[in-house]
C-alpha cells in the first residue's frame, strides 16, 4: 500500500483584511469592494514560498525520521531562483541525508499535485519515503484583484507505504492544457490575469469538472462516491455550479479558506488537504483537485492508521495564532513594492560567500550543532575542541540536530539602531533544550512577548536579502513558543 | 614565576585631543594633535623615540590597515611601527606593547598611539565590522553594540531579581553623573549636565537603554610615551613620576557565547584580568585601595556591571552604591568617569584606553582645576572592555606614583 503518511500546514502569523486593502486602494479601483471580504495570510518580512514550505514540511515530519527521506520535492511558483534547487535547500532544512532525490516542481498551480504524484510514483517504484513541501508568495499589483485573492502560506504532503499510510493512493487522472489564464513571465514580479468570467466559466467551470470525470471513468466511481472533496477555486458562484454539476453535496467539499488565508497558490490544493485530514476518518474517500495549466485529481482512502498518527494541529494552531496587519504600507514595503528608506546603516550590505556557506551548510540550513562524545556537551556552531572548559576534547564530536529541540530565552533586546524593514530588531541569546547557546534573531514577536526563561521554538527564515545580486539567504530564528518545546 | 612589569615601567609624556564630531579632522590631524602634545610633555625629541605602536579598530573607515599610515603623517625616522588591533582594547593593546618593549629592556623611550575617525561612516553608531569570523557575519542576528550590551540588563534583572525599573534609575544615575563630569572638561565630546528626568525619559534605543545611556561616537586621538623609572627621573628630576602597576587582558573562551555556565549578568574577562592586574599590583582590596576609574561605559549597564566584575561592588550590589553616590566625583567612595567617561568624554575606539591613561596620569600629577580633580590619589585604574558581552577582551591598566 502506497500513500499519505503523514501532512502539515503552515499559514503565517499576519493577516491582512480585505477591507484594508480596498481602504488604500478603491480610489483607484472602486470595483475591489466586491472582493473586500475577510483577510488573507501575509508571509512575514522574513518568509517566503521556501521558508513556508519548510515550516510545513516540519510540521509534517513531527515524529518522522527525518534521515529516512528517499525523495524530497518542493512545489511554488515563487521559488527564490531560477538556478539553485530550493528543493536541496528545503532538504538541507529538514535534515535530510545527501543519497537522495530532490526536484522542484513549478510554473503551474498545479505543481503541488504534480510533485506529489512524483512522490506516490517514487514511493511505489522504488519504497522509502518522500515528502512534498510546498509553498507559495505570489504578488497581484497594488489594487489587482490578485492582491486581495491571493494569500501566502505552506503545506506538506508525506507518502510513504505499508502500514504507517493513513490515506491510501487509489488512483489519479491528469489534464495538462496550456490555458492562459494567469501568467508571469520569467522576469515579472506581479500576476496578470484575463478577464475573470473565462477564468470563471471555462476554466474552473469546465476543466474541474472534467478532471473529476476522468478520474471517477478511471476508477469506476462517480463523484457521489467521496466523503470529502477538496479543490481550490476563488469563485464562489463557480464553486456552487460545480458542485451542482457534479451533484456534489456541498458540506462534503472542503472550505477553500478563502476567507482566512487566499489562495495559497501552488500550496492551496495541499493546504486544503492537509485541513481536511485534520479531521477525516477511517474508511473515508477523499477526492483532492487541483487547477492550473490543467488539473490533477487524485483519489485516496483514509485508513486506519490515521487514528495512531501523533496529532498534528500546526495548521489549525498556525490559523488560530493570527495577528492583523493593520498597515498596508507595511505590507507593500515588506514585498518591496514600496522603496522604503532604512537610512544610510541600510545600505551596508551583506556579503554571501559560497566556498564558507557549503563548508557551513549543515549548520546554516539544518541547524545542525556538535555534541561533545566525552563529556556531552552540546555546543553551536559545531565545534573541534569541546567549548565545556572543563573537557576541551579535541575531534571528539557528534553532530547534532538542534532545529527540532527548541530552547529557552537568556538573553534579549529589541533594537531600534539595526537598519530593518521591520524594526526593531529582537534578537538575544537562546539556550538551547539539552545544553548550549547561540545568539539569534527573534521572529514573529514584540519585546512584551519576551521574557528570561521562556520557551522558544525554531523557524526557519530569510536572513537577509542581497538586492544588488538578488540572493535570498536562509538561517533559523528563534519564535517565542506557547508551550515547552522538544 | 613571572612577576609582571610593576614600576619597570614610567609614563613620560601624553597627549590627547579634543574627542567629537571633528568635521575639521582627518586621522592625521588628530595624530599630529594629540602627538605635538605628547612629545611637549615628554620633553624629548622625535628622533628620541626608539619604537611605536598603534592601536586602530575599524580599518574601513578609519586608517586602514598596518602601521604604515603614523610614518605617512608623523614621519617617525624608520623605526618599527605596529599596529595593535583588539577592539575597544586596542588603545590599551598599544600601551602594552611599548610598555612590553621598555621593560623587556628592549627600546629605552616607545611610544603609544591611538587613533579612530568614526564620523566619515554618513550615520550614528558603529558600523558593522566583521569580528567572529566570516560564518558569524553570515547568520549573527542583525545587532547593534547596543543590543548586545542591553542584554546584560535583561540577564541581570532576571539574576538578582531586581526590577527593570530599579535598574533604570540606577543606570541613569551612571549617565546623569558622567554628564556632570563631562560638562566640565574642555576636551570632552559631550559637555552638557543632562536632568535625570530627561536622561530616563529619552527614546529607547535598545531595550531597556534609552539614548543617553549609550556613548558618544567620537573622533580623537591620545598618545603616551613611555620609558624606564631611571630615565624618566633622570629627564624629570623635579616631577612626581607616573608608573605602570599593572597591565593585564583577558579573552573570551567561547564559554560566554556557547556554554551553558555563564550568567548573562558578569563579565567573565573582566573578572580574569581584574584579579590578574590586583595581584601583578598588589592590591589586596580594591574598594579601599583604588583612588579613581576610568571604565568602559560604553552603555550605562556596561559601567554597573563592571562595578561588580571589578571587585568594587558586591554581586548584585552596584544598583545600591550607584544610587548612593559612591562613583560620584565627590561621593566619598571611588570615582569613576572622572572626565566624563565614554559616555562624554566620547569614545573613539583605538584612542579610548589611551584617553582613560591621559585623565589618570593628570590626576595622578595634579595638573587638572580643583573642579574636577581628584584628591590625592595613589592608583588610577582604568579598563576596556571591546567586543560583545558573549564574545569579548578585557584589557585592564593600573597606574600610580613611584613611590
Amino acid at each position: 500500500m502506497v500513500g499519505i503518511s503523514s501532512y502539515g500546514g503552515y499559514v503565517p502569523r499576519y493577516r491582512l483584511n480585505r477591507f484594508i486593502v480596498f481602504g488604500a486602494m478603491g480610489w483607484l479601483a472602486p470595483a475591489l469592494l466586491m472582493n473586500a471580504q475577510g483577510e488573507k495570510a501575509v508571509a512575514n518580512y522574513d518568509e517566503d514560498a521556501l521558508t513556508m514550505a519548510v515550516s510545513a514540511g516540519i510540521n509534517c515530519l513531527k515524529g518522522f525520521d527525518r534521515q529516512s527521506l528517499d525523495a524530497v520535492y518542493f512545489a511554488s511558483t515563487t521559488a527564490p531562483f531560477k538556478e539553485r534547487q530550493s528543493a536541496n535547500i528545503l532538504a538541507g532544512a529538514l535534515c535530510a541525508r545527501e543519497n537522495i532525490r530532490s526536484a522542484d516542481f513549478t510554473g503551474s498551480l498545479k505543481s503541488g499535485t504534480s510533485a506529489l504524484l512524483a512522490a506516490l510514483e517514487y514511493v511505489k517504484a522504488n519504497g522509502g519515503k518522500a515528502v512534498v513541501c510546498a509553498g507559495d508568495m505570489r504578488l497581484g499589483k497594488m489594487g489587482s484583484v490578485q492582491e486581495m485573492y491571493f494569500g501566502d502560506a505552506g503545506s506538506s504532503v508525506l507518502v510513504g507505504e505499508g502500514e504507517e499510510v493513513i490515506a491510501e493512493f487509489k488512483g489519479s487522472y491528469s489534464l495538462s492544457l496550456d490555458f492562459v489564464d494567469h501568467l508571469r513571465g520569467a522576469f515579472s514580479k506581479y500576476d496578470r490575469q484575463w478577464e475573470e468570467r473565462w477564468i470563471r466559466d471555462v476554466g474552473y467551470g469546465e476543466f474541474v469538472p472534467m478532471a473529476v470525470k476522468g478520474l471517477c471513468e478511471k476508477l469506476g466511481m462517480s463523484p457521489g462516491d467521496f466523503d470529502r472533496v477538496v479543490y481550490p477555486c476563488y469563485y464562489g458562484g463557480a464553486r456552487k455550479s460545480i458542485n451542482k454539476r457534479l451533484g456534489l453535496e456541498a458540506e462534503k467539499v472542503a472550505d477553500d479558506l478563502s476567507a482566512t488565508v487566499g489562495d495559497s497558490g501552488a500550496a492551496h490544493p495541499l493546504l486544503m488537504l492537509s485541513r481536511v485530514l485534520e479531521e477525516a476518518k477511517p474508511g473515508e474517500k477523499i477526492l483532492l483537485v487541483s487547477y492550473g495549466s490543467g488539473c490533477d485529481a487524485l483519489c485516496f482512502q483514509v485508513t486506519e492508521a490515521i487514528e495512531g498518527l501523533q496529532p498534528r494541529d500546526r495548521l489549525s494552531r498556525s490559523l488560530a495564532n493570527r495577528k492583523e496587519l493593520d498597515n498596508y504600507i507595511k505590507y507593500l514595503v515588506w514585498r518591496d513594492m514600496a522603496p522604503a528608506d532604512t537610512g544610510l546603516r541600510g545600505e551596508e550590505e551583506k556579503f554571501i560567500r559560497w566556498s564558507l556557506e557549503w563548508r557551513n551548510h549543515q549548520a546554516i540550513l539544518g541547524l545542525q550543532g556538535s555534541k561533545c562524545k566525552a563529556c556531552g556537551a552540546q555546543q553551536y556552531p559545531p565545534q573541534r575542541i569541546c567549548v565545556n572548559p572543563e573537557c576541551g576534547a579535541v575531534d571528539q564530536m557528534e553532530r547534532v540536530f538542534l532545529a527540532d529541540k527548541g530552547g529557552k530565552i537568556f538573553t534579549f533586546t529589541s533594537d531600534l539602531l539595526a537598519a530593518s524593514i521591520n524594526p526593531p530588531a529582537i534578537y538575544g541569546n537562546v539556550a538551547f533544550n539539552g545544553g548550549g547557546r547561540t545568539l539569534m534573531d527573534f521572529t514573529d514577536c514584540t519585546l512584551e512577548d519576551l521574557a528570561v526563561g521562556k520557551p522558544v521554538e525554531f523557524s526557519f527564515r530569510i536572513k537577509y536579502y542581497d538586492a544588488k545580486r538578488d540572493i535570498t539567504f536562509y538561517y533559523w530564528k528563534a519564535v517565542p513558543a506557547s508551550e515547552e518545546v522538544g | 614565576m613571572a612577576e609582571g612589569i610593576r614600576d619597570k615601567v614610567a609614563i613620560l609624556g601624553m597627549g590627547c585631543t579634543r574627542f567629537g564630531e571633528r568635521w575639521d579632522a582627518d586621522a592625521s590631524d588628530l595624530l599630529v594633535e594629540a602627538f605635538t602634545e605628547c612629545l611637549e610633555d615628554a620633553g624629548i625629541e622625535k628622533k628620541d623615540i626608539q619604537a611605536a605602536w598603534l592601536g586602530s579598530h575599524i580599518d574601513e573607515v578609519n586608517i586602514g590597515k598596518g602601521g604604515t599610515y603614523v610614518n605617512a603623517v608623523l614621519h617617525l625616522p624608520l623605526i618599527p611601527v605596529t599596529r595593535t588591533e583588539n577592539f575597544c582594547a586596542s588603545g590599551t593593546e598599544s600601551f602594552r606593547g611599548a610598555c612590553y618593549g621598555v621593560a623587556s629592556g628592549a627600546y629605552d623611550i616607545a611610544l603609544a598611539m591611538g587613533v579612530e575617525k568614526l564620523k566619515d561612516t554618513g550615520y550614528g553608531g558603529l558600523p558593522d565590522s566583521p569580528a567572529f569570523g566570516q560564518l558569524m557575519v553570515m547568520i549573527g542576528p542583525n545587532a547593534t553594540a547596543p543590543g548586545m550590551f542591553a542584554q546584560l540588563a535583561t540577564a541581570y534583572s532576571a539574576k538578582y531579581n531586581i526590577p527593570m525599573e530599579r535598574i533604570k534609575e540606577a543606570i541613569t544615575h551612571v549617565s546623569w553623573k558622567s554628564h556632570q563630569n563631562g560638562a566640565k572638561n574642555p576636551r570632552a565630546h559631550l559637555r552638557k549636565a543632562i536632568p535625570k528626568e530627561a536622561i530616563a525619559g529619552a527614546p529607547i534605543v535598545a531595550y531597556p537603554l534609552g539614548l543617553f545611556d549609550c556613548c558618544g561616537v567620537s573622533d580623537g586621538a591620545a598618545m603616551a610615551i613611555v620609558t624606564t623609572p631611571e630615565i624618566a627621573k633622570k629627564l624629570k628630576p623635579n616631577q612626581d613620576i607616573v608608573t605602570v602597576k599593572a597591565l593585564q587582558v583577558a579573552v573570551s573562551s567561547g564559554e560566554e557565547a556557547m556554554y551553558d555556565t555563564w550568567d548573562g549578568a558578569r563579565i567573565l574577562t573582566t573578572r580574569a584580568a581584574a584579579r590578574r592586574a590586583y595581584e601583578e599590583a598588589g592590591v589586596k582590596n580594591p574598594r579601599e585601595e583604588i583612588s579613581m576609574m576610568e571604565v568602559h561605559d560604553c552603555f550605562s549597564i556596561t559601567e554597573l556591571v563592571t562595578m561588580e566584575d571589578l571587585g568594587i561592588s558586591p554581586d548584585g550590589g552596584a544598583v545600591d552604591d550607584i544610587l548612593n553616590g559612591f562613583f560620584d566625583l565627590d561621593g566619598g567612595g571611588v570615582p569613576c568617569q572622572v572626565d566624563g567617561g565614554l559616555k562624554c568624554f566620547g569614545h573613539p575606539i583605538g584612542a579610548s584606553g589611551l584617553r582613560m591613561l591621559y585623565e589618570m596620569y593628570n590626576q595622578l600629577l595634579q595638573r587638572w582645576p580643583e573642579d574636577r580633580l581628584v584628591k590625592n590619589p595613589r592608583l588610577g585604574l582604568t579598563h576596556n572592555l571591546g567586543g560583545v558581552p558573549t564574545n569579548n577582551v578585557c584589557s585592564i591598566a593600573i597606574v600610580g606614583l613611584l613611590e
